[in-house]
């Protein structure tokens, strides 16, 4: 309002140079300072949370005071032997392997469909494959746990499996397909025209091309299964645990055991989370951890 | 001579039928597909259909319609929905409505904004379970953020933060916020910068460059960017329980669900509160993206 009151003096033409930098400074302070404060809220929150229980988890008591007494490690053994945690982080590694390969080897010949081939019902089989990701996992997670224990599945390995892989074949086939759109389709053509059978195509010439996106969606759907709480929590049985769903069960039993002990587990998971993030960022780009997001806006 | 005479008049005017569906792009090729669509049939489709025709099977038996009725007469289970909703808008909300001034201000590149971004991404990789376990201890009140305010006499006694409404606000907003920043950032990125500096050397003020140039073409984003963290947070389930009242002011939808379905083994109606809670969360998704129809989306400023 003050601007459209002084600007009439300095007449009409607004291509005076200067004077739209003094203003963006002026404006852009408050802007910065209040973007920054929002930056270190969120951080000084996020410290706060991971230390914590890192600091808990190496404590022998704490009691109201600034830090604890004094520092242990021998949380750490006995959270490993009373959790069972070794046979758990098999059970979590296994778990997530096979939801990786099974996801791939299911979404990859589906997402080079809907990639190369416009058919009729595409957007209906293209709906059928955002369902899964748009609809909470408690809501078909509990039809489908339903399911799975009707069919003698429920609290197995392979039904923690099989509800594992409901949101990650979907996963798959939405971060492939626009990965696959972006290879040249004439390279496929040309093997066709030298020859090559369509085994031979895929192989030797998609393969190739495609490793770097298999890698980076694998990463993606491992992060997500090892992380994945629900699905898990509503099918598994005693033996078929994973380390999210062990670590829930003590936070939520807190009395029964040392604190020190659920955190030193939960710096366990902590350790095992940010080692796949790691790995996963040599592959893959932060943003790309939400563009299949973007992908879908953009089909829809 | 009689035989070849029959057959030409038939082959052109009827190609093969494999022809025929080749050109509207049916083939062999389309096998690949079958696998996923099995999968998704079997493992999604059918459940979700049992899971609904079993909500209208109800144990206690009272017609089809008997276990909707019973949710929405039962205050303490119908109150349910508005309590996932009184906390899943105002988080999807904050989410949002931080993340947009947040990506405007970083998204030219500067130093250690690969990091920041790297950091934004530790709270989606360790998930609710465990940030409801760090909430539990920081914000305690003995725990560190209490003790600060307190040393810093901005209160008098340590404020209650978890156990409450506020502990799974605070838990929606570490896990969903990033979420949102990242995905308004690369919409944000999409939008070309010349526009803005068009409108600036037409002596347009920050404001009004942000309000009649940026915002516009932002808006579809955004409503995608609300549409999934009201996903994310209409979901809530492990920290409902951990740092909220399950019992009480956080008894969320989804907790009443597996209550009923996993607690009660009542699996008719753990099923009718899945669909309810399916069906509520499509409302919301349908109404913002109706409203995100009325929107101009056209070239977001081409790809340069």
């Amino acid at each position: 309002m003050s601007t459209t009151l002084v600007k009439p003096p300095s007449t009409a033409p607004p291509s005076e140079g200067a004077a739209p930098k003094p203003r963006r400074r002026i404006a852009g302070s408050p802007g910065s300072w209040l973007v920054w404060t929002m930056v270190a809220f969120f951080f000084v929150m996020l410290a706060g949370v991971i230390f914590s229980v890192v600091v808990t988890s190496v404590s022998t008591q704490w009691f109201g005071t600034w830090l604890p007494e004094g520092f242990t490690t021998r949380w750490y053994g006995s959270a490993w032997r009373e959790f069972g945690l070794s046979s758990v982080l098999g059970t979590t590694a296994q778990v997530a392997i096979i939801v990786v390969v099974v996801s791939v080897l299911i979404g990859l010949p589906a997402s080079y469909v809907l990639a190369r081939r416009t058919f009729p019902g595409k957007k209906l089989v293209m709906l059928l494959f955002l369902l899964p990701i748009l609809i909470p996992p408690i809501a078909y997670g509990i039809p489908l746990a339903t399911v799975l224990y009707k069919f003698q599945l429920g609290g197995t390995l392979t039904g923690v499996i099989l509800a594992n892989l409901v949101p990650s074949v979907p996963f798959v086939v939405l971060t492939m397909t626009p990965f696959i759109e972006q290879i040249d389709q004439k390279i496929e053509s040309a093997a066709r025209m030298c020859g090559a059978s369509t085994v031979a195509v895929f192989f030797r010439i998609l393969g190739p091309l495609l490793v770097p996106g298999i890698l980076a969606a694998s990463i993606l759907v491992l992060v997500r299964t090892v992380g994945m709480f629900e699905l898990t929590f509503l099918t598994a049985g005693p033996d078929s645990q994973t380390l999210v769903t062990v670590l829930y069960n003590a936070v939520l039993g807190a009395g029964i055991r040392a604190p020190q002990q659920v955190d030193a587990m939960a710096v366990v998971y902590t350790g095992s989370m940010l080692l796949l993030l790691v790995i996963a960022l040599r592959f893959v780009n932060p943003t790309q951890l939400v563009t299949r997001l973007k992908d879908e806006a953009t089909s829809s | 001579m009689t035989a070849l005479a029959e057959k030409p008049p038939v082959t052109p005017t009827r190609p093969a039928l494999r022809h025929r569906l080749a050109e509207r792009g049916i083939d062999r090729t389309l096998l690949l597909l079958v696998p996923g669509l099995v999968f998704i049939v079997v493992l999604f489709l059918y459940p979700f259909l049992y899971g609904l025709g079993l909500s209208f099977t109800p144990d206690q038996g009272g017609g089809p319609f008997a276990n909707y009725q019973k949710f929405f007469q039962d205050p303490y289970l119908r109150n349910t929905l508005w309590t996932t909703f009184e906390l899943g808008l105002p988080a999807a909300l904050i989410n949002v409505a931080a993340s947009v001034p947040m990506a405007f201000k970083l998204r030219r590149p500067f130093r250690g904004k690969r990091t920041l971004t790297t950091l934004l991404v530790v709270p989606i990789t360790l998930g609710t379970v465990l940030t409801a376990d760090g909430l539990l201890e920081f914000l305690a009140p003995s725990g560190w953020l209490n003790k600060t305010l307190l040393a810093w006499h901005i209160v008098d006694q340590p404020i209650e933060l978890v156990h409450n409404y506020w502990g799974v606000l605070f838990s929606l907003i570490i896990t969903g916020f990033p979420f949102a920043f990242l995905l308004t950032m690369s919409y944000l990125s999409g939008i070309d910068p010349t526009l803005e500096s068009a409108a600036s050397t037409l002596g347009a003020g920050w404001w009004e460059r942000f309000r009649f140039i940026t915002l516009p073409l932002l808006a579809p984003g955004l409503a995608i960017t609300f549409c999934l963290s009201f996903v994310l947070a209409f979901s809530v389930f492990p920290s409902a329980i951990l740092v909220g009242d399950p019992s009480g002011e956080t008894r969320v939808i989804s907790i009443a669900a597996y209550h009923a379905a996993r607690e009660q083994f009542d699996y008719s109606m753990g099923s009718t509160i899945a669909v309810i809670m399916t069906v509520s969360m499509l409302i919301v998704i349908a109404a913002v993206l109706l409203w995100r129809g009325t929107l101009y989306k056209g070239a977001t400023g081409g790809k340069g």
